[in-house]
Parts: structure tokens; C-alpha cells; sequence
């Protein structure tokens, strides 16, 4: 087989598993879309914000320590103890779930009924308050995460590559680790909100919320559940990126990735996050490999944008939205 | 007089009835495999008021929406003043000057009443971005001159002191007639109602009969109309068509249709007296 | 009793067509007027005109560019930032390739220059729609920054890929360049934004804002009414274009003096924008100013608190700044979704009636 079609064979796979983190952050932005019609802009945030946490949990460090230094001129840093990677998850869980209950509590149980540009503007508020705290709790240097995933080339796809087509290929461990939680993930919400009672009040809120709300669902409680979910969410993708690129400030801004994929696949459609994340992972990085070199690089940056809206442009739904036919 | 062949008479309380100035020719209308319209024919006359009536879900606003060009039809002809109209975007519609309400009111509700009305004059304003941008000569002139055609119709629907108030705020009703005035105030040769008097209590419903009999009486405005109250529709219509199930099942003076076998059945019942 | 309309009548339809039509407020506007012209200019320095001023003016206009976008014509767009690097790197392409033409043409060129290049990334919102639209306009803004970074002709192939203002004067006064006096660099701006706020009134009270705010209201009923959509968006986009170039052009030309694409037309400035225009209000020209004002001098205030105040170390300030306006901003969310336009409205309202509850 030629060298040039196995490049791009490799670059396709490590695409397909950057698409996998794409959208992981955008399954999260659809749960909450879906639930309450909220446009949450700080999910990426939320992914940083999990991750930092986790990180700052596990290192024991002590949380506003720089802060608390400033105003009593002390030395704090840390508690000078070591946290394990699953407790430390389960913490940083409990944290989400606390988190997801104070932002419905004190933002959007007062926002009720507002036009949803007003509620993707309040979530853009959150994102810059929630950045701001992330920094203020844990510091704003860069942070390694590890959780105990396995790093680096996986010897036996490079080997077996080898033998078979004579290059091998290299597929990052982190990358197939992070293929299989986020199946698990994904499997485990379709479970939860197909066969549990709360899995289908959240869809009976997503349908129809005065209708859901007449049958005696509690709209507060499904959204602080579905906050939850998409903090949950955030942090499995804080965990992978973080481990991968380490817990820094453009984790929160690689995660504005997903609003393209979001975009290709409709905003309401979990099928289609998955989708367009793996489009626009696999597409971003095979346009850098084919024509990056020739318009000087870096078209990661902007391709995923481009792709989603030439895309909608020719079709304005989506890739898994119903045809909208319009009425007066 | 035979109202099926149209035209060119004089009504009982004395107003002119002028030549066809619509007709829609076999008029089938699909969405997907739903057929909404089927191979329906009808005409409307100079200065006459024309209803639409039939049970829920028979295609009126279909009809209406085909006539005002925001459906395009699969199948058949829509003449208007004598000449065939190509397919067309609703904004070129109304710029043939058809103008329309809407069943659910769809007003601008971030605009103050004065300027929802206002925007049915948009048709007839023609000033330049330039102009406009600095607010003199034929900007300023014709903005002026349209307040006051505006402010015309104000007065005749009785909405002068709800002028400055946001749409929002108002009640149905009035909305309603808000509505009405921005139809109005194009100035149309058709005015399209989709159910004007849905929602309205008795005295609201005698105020608007009152400005469509006027709106047509002093305007010459020829309008189409859906509605379900059969009072008002017998009282106020020259003649009227009745759908059922996407097809034409009667047409003809309300007497005709009164006593069409067919409209009772699908439609009007028996009265139990 | 402060603040009256009784005995103020008008008597044609032109008068009550005037922007302000109650004698009080005309009086108000003309004294600001007097004061931004004839007062300011001649006690601002360099830190108020680097600080507060000479921001404020220019965020203004591109607050007001954005606020016929989205507040009048209901696009949301997220592009801003990008929209700025446009005005600027056109500024910059002109100043330098055409030395001996005045700025005033310049700036109002680039302007242009920006219009067409935002129509031409309006075109998707004939089909696309709400935040759908809001996540394409971000295409332009990564599209754009990408190019200017990569494409050395738009820098003039400097080694830096900074681009960097040279010394240009109006009738002998020097506007940009390090030479730039406080006052000159004010004034300039307050011209601009002065023509600004008149030209986007007079468009938005006509029947071109109408166009445009029936779209915003509800586009389909627009378009039955006789709007032509595309042309409604698309003059949209463009006469928000303009507005944004020009502010793009004045902050590279006279605020900075140096920009780098990434670092001066990021994404935050498309944020930026956005929370003065939403803080401000939709749909208000007012609004633009004062939400302008308010973003400017919160971290004025949050530095000199924190810092000045209380000593603390600079980036713990920063966290901090991101905290304070981030809950602020849904603060006034909750507390006045319509923005200081509206808190203004009322407070006007309460003041015609004072001292009389109602």
C-alpha cells in the first residue's frame, strides 16, 4: 500500500479518537439543551473546572490558598496528603453535583421563562465566574493529571500495523481509553434515560415542559439532575483531555470544538453529537494532513467551524434534525 | 344574479361588485404524502367579502397561505388581476398588494403599536439607506407623510390611545385590532383575515364585524376571510366557500350554502329547534 | 416634578419624530454634548484618555455596530472580534499603502471595507438561524484571526506579524503614532462615535430599522408584510460592519499603536462586545453607551480596589476581575434582563411622577 495512503489512515484513526473527546463535550451541551433549552456555553468550562479540581483533590492541595495568603499573609499550600484517583473522582463528582445545584438554585430557577439568548448570555457569565474560581481554588499553572490510564503507543497496534501493511501505526493508549469510557458513558446514559424513572421524566421535560410539569415532574429536580449528568459528563472529558494535554486554561477553550459538532449534528440529537464530533474529528485533522501544509498550518483552528457551516448551509437541520417546515 | 359566474353587480345594500380579481384554478397543495389542498377552484371579486369556512384541519389556512404566497402549490394556477403569478416569495405578494392577519396574532412585540402599524407601510416607503442615515429631505418627508396615512387608520379602528404602548402589553383583543391595522394600513387590494374574531367576546366581535363592513365599504377593500362563528360569517360574506377534508365541497351565496346538503352534513348540522 | 412632558406639545409629526422629544431630555443631551466637546478635551490626560476615554468611545461604536445586529435585527453573531481585526487591518493596509490620504477617509473606507467582508459572512443567515447562526459567525472570527496570522501580506511581512500604527495627522493635529497627544486621540474618537450614534439612530428610527426589527420580532410575519429578508439581514450585517470596522480601525490606529491579531481581536473581544451590548440592552443606542461604560470601568475599578486598595498581587486581581464580572453579568441578568437602558427607562418614569407614587 502506498506510504501517503497509510498516513492518512493513521491520521483518521487519531482523528476518529480526538472526535470522541469532541463529543464528549458536546453530549454534555446537548443534555442540558435538550432538558431545558438552555444554550450552555460554560460546559467547556465545567471540563477545566472538573478537572482542575480533581487534580487539586488529589494533590491535596488547599483550596483559595492564594487568596487566603494574601489577606492573612500566610504560607498555605498544601494538606500535605495524597488522595487515590477513584476517591478523588467520586469527590470531584460530589463537587459537580453541589455545583450543579447551586447554579440552578441561584442562577436559573431566577431565570425562568427569559428569552434563551438572555440564558446563553447567563451561562457565558458563568463561565467567566467559574474560570475565575477554578484559578482563585487551585492556582492557574499547569497541572499534570494522572489517573492511573495507560499512556503512550500501544505496542500491539504498532506491531501488528507492521506486519501487515509494513509501517505501524501509532495510536496513543490514552486515546483507546478514552474510546471505551466514552462508550461506557454513553451506553450508561441511554440506559439510565430509556429504563429509569428519572431517565424518563428527563425526557418528558425535554419534550414538553408544561406538559411534564402538569404530570407532576419536578422541573427543579430534573434540572438540577441534568446539571449534574452534564458536570459528570464534564468531568470524564476533563479527565481525558486533561491527562492527554495536561489541566490547563485552553482545555476550556479546545472544548468551544464542540459547538461546530453540535451544529452538524443538531442540538438536540445525542446520535448526532457522536457523529459530528467523530466528522469533525476525523475531517479537522485530515484537512491539516492533505492541505495544511499548503496554506501554512494551524487550520485546526477554524475548520470544525467552516465544515459546520458550510454544512448548514445546504442543510439548515442538521444532520439528525427533522425537516423543518415552517408555519404561521 | 348568479354568484358562481362572478362579478359586475350591485349587492342588495348598494355597493359595486367589480370583475374577478382572483382566481385560484385547481389548486393542490401536498406537504410530504399529506394532502392538505386538493384540486380546489374559486374566485374573488372586486370589493366583495369573500369567507372560507369548513370543520378543523379542512385546509383553510393552507388556502390562505397558498394565496399569500408562503406555500407554493404542486398543482394549479393562481391568477391575479387577469395575469398567471409565477411562484413568489410572500414579500413580493405583498407587494402586489395582498395583505394578510394571522390566526395566532403575529405581531412584533418589541415594537411600540405605532410602529407595528407603521411597518405596513413598509410597501410604500421608499427613501434610500442614505437618505435615511442622515435624516433629511426624502427620509424625514416620507416618513411624515406615511405617519400620517398611518395615523388615518389609527383613528378609524380606534387604537389612538394605545399608540405608544408596547405590543406586549396590550390584551387580545385589542391586538387584534392592532393586527388589523397593519394590514390595513398597506393599503391592500386584498386583505386576507385568518379567523379575525377567534377569542373575542360578543362586544369585541360586533366592533370588528363594524370595521370589516366599513373597511369595505369605505376603502372598496376586497377581503378574504376564514372563520368559524357562522353568524358573522352568513351576516357579513357576498359568498362563500366550504371546505372539507382539503376539497371544495360548496360554494355560493350564504343562502346557497345554507341549504347545500353536502355543508350540512360535513359541516353546519341540523339545528335542533 | 425633576423631570416633565406637560406643556410639551407637538404639533407635527416631524417633532414627534425627533429623537428627543421632551424638552428636558434635549436640553440634557446638548449638555453632554458641550461637555464631551468643550470641556473634556481640555482636562483629560494620559491615563483618563488610555484608561477610560479613548476605550469607551471606541467600544461604543462597536457596541452600537453589534446592537444593529443583534438587538435591532435579532442575529446573535460571535464573530466581533474578527470584525474588528478587519477594520484594523484594513486601517493598516491603507495608512500604509496610501500615506498622503487623510485618516478621515482612511478609517471611514476601512469601515466600508469591514461592511462587505461581514456581509459576505452574513450570507449563511438567510438559512440558518438562532444559535446555529451565533456558532457560524464563529467561524468567521477563528477564519479571520487564522488568515491575518498567516497570510504575511496583510502585515506587510514584518518580522514580528505585529502590525504597528504609523504617525498620521488631520489638519496638522497627530492622531496616531507614539507622538499622540491625549486630547487628539479623544477627540478623534469622540468624532467618530458623535457621527456613529446620529447615523445609527436616524437608520434604526426609520423604515429600515423597522425591517430590521420585524425580522427580530418574527421574520416569517415580516416577510408576509412585504420585508424582504435577505435584504433586511443583509443591510443588517453590513451597516454593523461598518460600524465595527471603523472601531476595529480606531482602536489599532489610535488605542494601541501595535495589535497583534490573536492577541488584540480574540474571541474575548467578541465577548466583550457582546456583554456590553446585552448589559446595555438590546435594541438601544443609549444602551450601547452605557453598557460601553460599564465593561470599560468595572476593571478599572476592580484594579484599583484589589490592587490599589488592598495590595494584592496582580494575577490574584485578575481571577478575581473574571469572578466579579462574570457573577455580575448574571446579576443584572436576574435583576434587569432588558439591561441599564431599561433601569434608565424606569428611572425616568419614576422621576416624571416624583413626588407623586403614581
Amino acid at each position: 500500500m502506498p506510504e501517503q495512503l497509510l498516513f492518512a489512515m493513521e491520521v483518521t484513526l487519531n482523528g476518529l479518537m480526538a472526535g470522541v473527546l469532541y463529543a464528549l463535550v458536546a453530549l454534555g451541551f446537548v443534555l442540558i439543551f435538550k432538558a431545558s433549552g438552555i444554550f450552555n456555553y460554560a460546559q467547556g468550562v465545567m471540563a477545566l473546572f472538573a478537572a482542575l479540581t480533581l487534580v487539586g483533590i488529589m494533590d491535596g492541595q488547599i483550596p483559595f490558598a492564594h487568596i487566603i495568603n494574601a489577606i492573612f499573609g500566610t504560607e498555605l499550600h498544601h494538606f500535605g496528603w495524597h488522595v487515590p484517583a477513584l476517591l478523588a473522582i467520586i469527590l470531584t463528582a460530589g463537587v459537580m453535583v453541589v455545583f450543579a445545584w447551586l447554579v440552578q438554585k441561584f442562577i436559573f430557577s431566577h431565570l425562568v421563562n427569559q428569552e434563551p439568548i438572555i440564558l446563553f448570555m447567563a451561562t457565558i457569565g458563568l463561565a467567566y465566574f467559574l474560570e475565575g474560581v477554578g484559578d482563585l481554588m487551585w492556582g492557574s499553572d499547569i497541572k499534570k493529571l494522572d489517573v492511573g490510564l495507560p499512556q503512550g503507543i500501544n505496542d500491539w497496534i504498532d506491531i501488528t500495523t507492521f506486519e501487515v501493511f509494513g509501517y505501524g501505526f501509532f495510536i496513543d493508549n490514552l486515546d483507546i481509553s478514552a474510546t471505551i469510557v466514552a462508550i461506557i458513558l454513553v451506553a450508561a446514559l441511554i440506559i439510565f434515560s430509556q429504563y429509569t424513572k428519572q431517565g424518563r421524566a428527563l425526557r418528558a421535560v425535554a419534550d414538553d415542559h408544561q406538559a411534564a410539569l402538569s404530570v407532576g415532574i419536578s422541573l427543579n429536580f430534573i434540572w438540577v439532575l441534568v446539571w449534574s449528568i452534564a458536570g459528570f459528563v464534564a468531568l470524564v472529558a476533563g479527565i481525558m483531555w486533561g491527562a492527554k494535554s495536561g489541566v490547563q486554561f485552553s482545555l476550556s477553550l479546545i472544548a468551544l470544538k464542540a459547538l461546530p459538532v453540535l451544529m452538524l449534528g443538531g442540538f438536540t440529537s445525542i446520535p448526532g453529537a457522536i457523529v459530528g464530533g467523530l466528522i469533525i474529528g476525523v475531517g479537522e485533522k485530515l484537512f491539516e494532513f492533505l492541505i495544511g501544509p499548503m496554506v501554512g498550518g494551524a487550520t485546526e483552528n477554524w475548520f470544525a467551524y467552516v465544515l459546520a457551516l458550510l454544512f448548514l448551509v445546504f442543510r439548515p437541520q442538521g444532520l439528525f434534525g427533522e425537516k423543518i417546515i415552517e408555519r404561521v | 344574479m348568479n354568484a358562481l359566474t362572478g362579478g359586475n353587480y350591485t349587492t342588495a345594500d348598494g355597493r359595486k361588485i367589480g370583475n374577478t380579481m382572483m382566481e385560484m384554478k385547481n389548486i393542490t397543495l401536498r406537504f410530504g404524502g399529506v394532502v392538505a389542498i386538493k384540486d380546489i377552484s374559486f374566485d374573488i371579486n372586486e370589493g366583495e367579502i369573500r369567507a372560507i369556512i369548513g370543520p378543523n384541519g379542512a385546509g383553510k389556512s393552507s388556502m390562505l397561505n397558498v394565496i399569500s404566497g408562503f406555500y407554493n402549490p404542486q398543482e394549479g394556477e393562481v391568477w391575479f388581476h387577469g395575469k398567471k403569478r409565477p411562484p413568489m416569495r410572500p414579500y413580493q405578494v405583498a407587494r402586489q398588494g395582498i395583505a394578510r392577519t394571522f390566526q395566532n396574532i403575529a405581531l412584533f412585540e418589541g415594537m411600540s403599536v405605532l410602529d407595528n402599524v407603521m411597518t405596513g407601510r413598509l410597501t410604500h416607503m421608499k427613501a434610500g439607506m442614505l437618505s435615511q442615515m442622515i435624516w433629511k429631505g426624502k427620509a424625514e418627508a416620507e416618513e411624515t407623510a406615511n405617519r400620517e396615512i398611518v395615523e388615518k387608520i389609527i383613528d378609524f379602528l380606534e387604537i389612538q390611545a394605545i399608540r405608544k404602548t408596547p405590543v406586549g402589553r396590550l390584551p387580545y383583543g385589542l391586538k387584534k385590532r392592532v393586527e388589523l391595522a397593519r394590514a390595513l394600513a398597506a393599503e391592500p387590494k386584498l386583505l386576507l383575515l385568518d379567523e379575525p374574531m377567534a377569542g373575542m367576546n360578543v362586544e369585541e366581535k360586533e366592533d370588528m364585524s363594524r370595521f370589516i363592513l366599513s373597511m369595505n365599504d369605505e376603502f372598496g377593500t376586497t377581503i378574504a376571510l376564514i372563520e368559524h362563528d357562522m353568524g358573522v360569517v352568513m351576516d357579513l360574506s357576498d359568498r362563500v366557500v366550504v371546505m372539507d377534508y382539503g376539497k371544495k365541497i360548496g360554494d355560493g351565496t350564504p343562502d346557497d350554502v345554507r341549504n347545500n346538503q353536502e355543508v350540512i352534513d360535513a359541516y353546519l348540522g341540523v339545528a335542533h329547534d | 416634578m425633576f423631570y416633565r412632558e406637560s406643556g410639551d406639545f407637538s404639533t407635527t409629526y416631524a417633532e414627534d419624530n425627533q429623537t428627543f422629544p421632551i424638552k428636558f431630555d434635549r436640553y440634557r443631551y446638548y449638555a453632554v454634548l458641550a461637555v464631551a466637546f468643550l470641556v473634556i478635551p481640555f482636562i483629560i490626560n494620559d491615563y483618563w484618555a488610555n484608561a477610560v476615554f479613548v476605550p469607551f468611545l471606541i467600544y461604543a461604536i462597536a457596541a452600537i455596530g453589534l446592537n444593529i445586529l443583534t438587538g435591532y435585527c435579532g442575529q446573535v453573531s460571535l464573530g466581533t472580534g474578527g470584525f474588528m481585526a478587519v477594520g484594523a487591518y484594513a486601517v493598516y493596509k491603507l495608512m500604509t499603502a496610501f500615506p498622503e490620504v487623510s485618516m478621515l477617509v482612511h478609517v471611514p473606507l476601512a469601515g466600508l471595507i469591514t461592511a462587505g467582508v461581514v456581509t459576505l459572512f452574513g450570507l449563511p443567515s438567510l438559512r440558518i438561524k438562532g444559535f446555529y447562526l451565533a456558532v457560524a459567525t464563529l467561524a468567521a472570527q477563528f477564519f479571520l484571526v487564522w488568515l491575518f496570522n498567516k497570510v504575511p501580506w496583510f502585515y506587510n511581512y514584518s518580522a514580528s506579524g505585529q502590525i504597528s500604527a504609523p504617525e498620521r495627522d488631520v489638519i496638522g493635529i497627530i492622531i496616531t503614532g507614539p507622538n499622540t497627544e491625549a486630547w487628539a486621540k479623544y477627540m478623534i474618537c469622540l468624532i467618530f462615535v458623535t457621527l456613529a450614534a446620529l447615523i445609527a439612530r436616524n437608520l434604526t428610527r426609520g423604515s429600515v430599522g423597522r425591517k430590521w426589527m420585524a425580522i427580530r420580532d418574527m421574520d416569517i410575519a415580516a416577510e408576509i408584510i412585504g420585508v424582504n429578508p435577505m435584504m433586511a439581514k443583509l443591510t443588517a450585517f453590513a451597516v454593523s460592519g461598518f460600524f465595527i470596522g471603523i472601531a476595529g480601525a480606531l482602536f489599532f490606529s489610535v488605542y494601541l499603536g501595535a495589535a497583534e491579531v490573536g492577541e488584540s481581536f480574540g474571541i474575548d473581544k467578541s465577548f466583550l462586545v457582546l456583554f456590553m451590548v446585552i448589559i446595555g440592552g438590546l435594541g438601544s443606542i443609549f444602551g450601547s453607551f452605557a453598557g460601553a461604560a460599564f465593561m470599560v470601568l468595572l476593571p478599572v475599578f476592580l484594579k484599583n480596589v484589589f490592587v490599589g486598595l488592598l495590595g494584592w498581587p496582580t494575577d490574584l486581581a485578575a481571577h478575581l476581575q473574571f469572578i466579579v464580572s462574570g457573577g455580575l453579568i448574571i446579576v443584572f441578568l436576574i435583576l434587569e434582563p432588558h439591561g441599564l437602558a431599561q433601569l434608565w427607562r424606569l428611572a425616568k418614569e419614576k422621576l416624571r411622577l416624583w413626588p407623586f407614587p403614581h
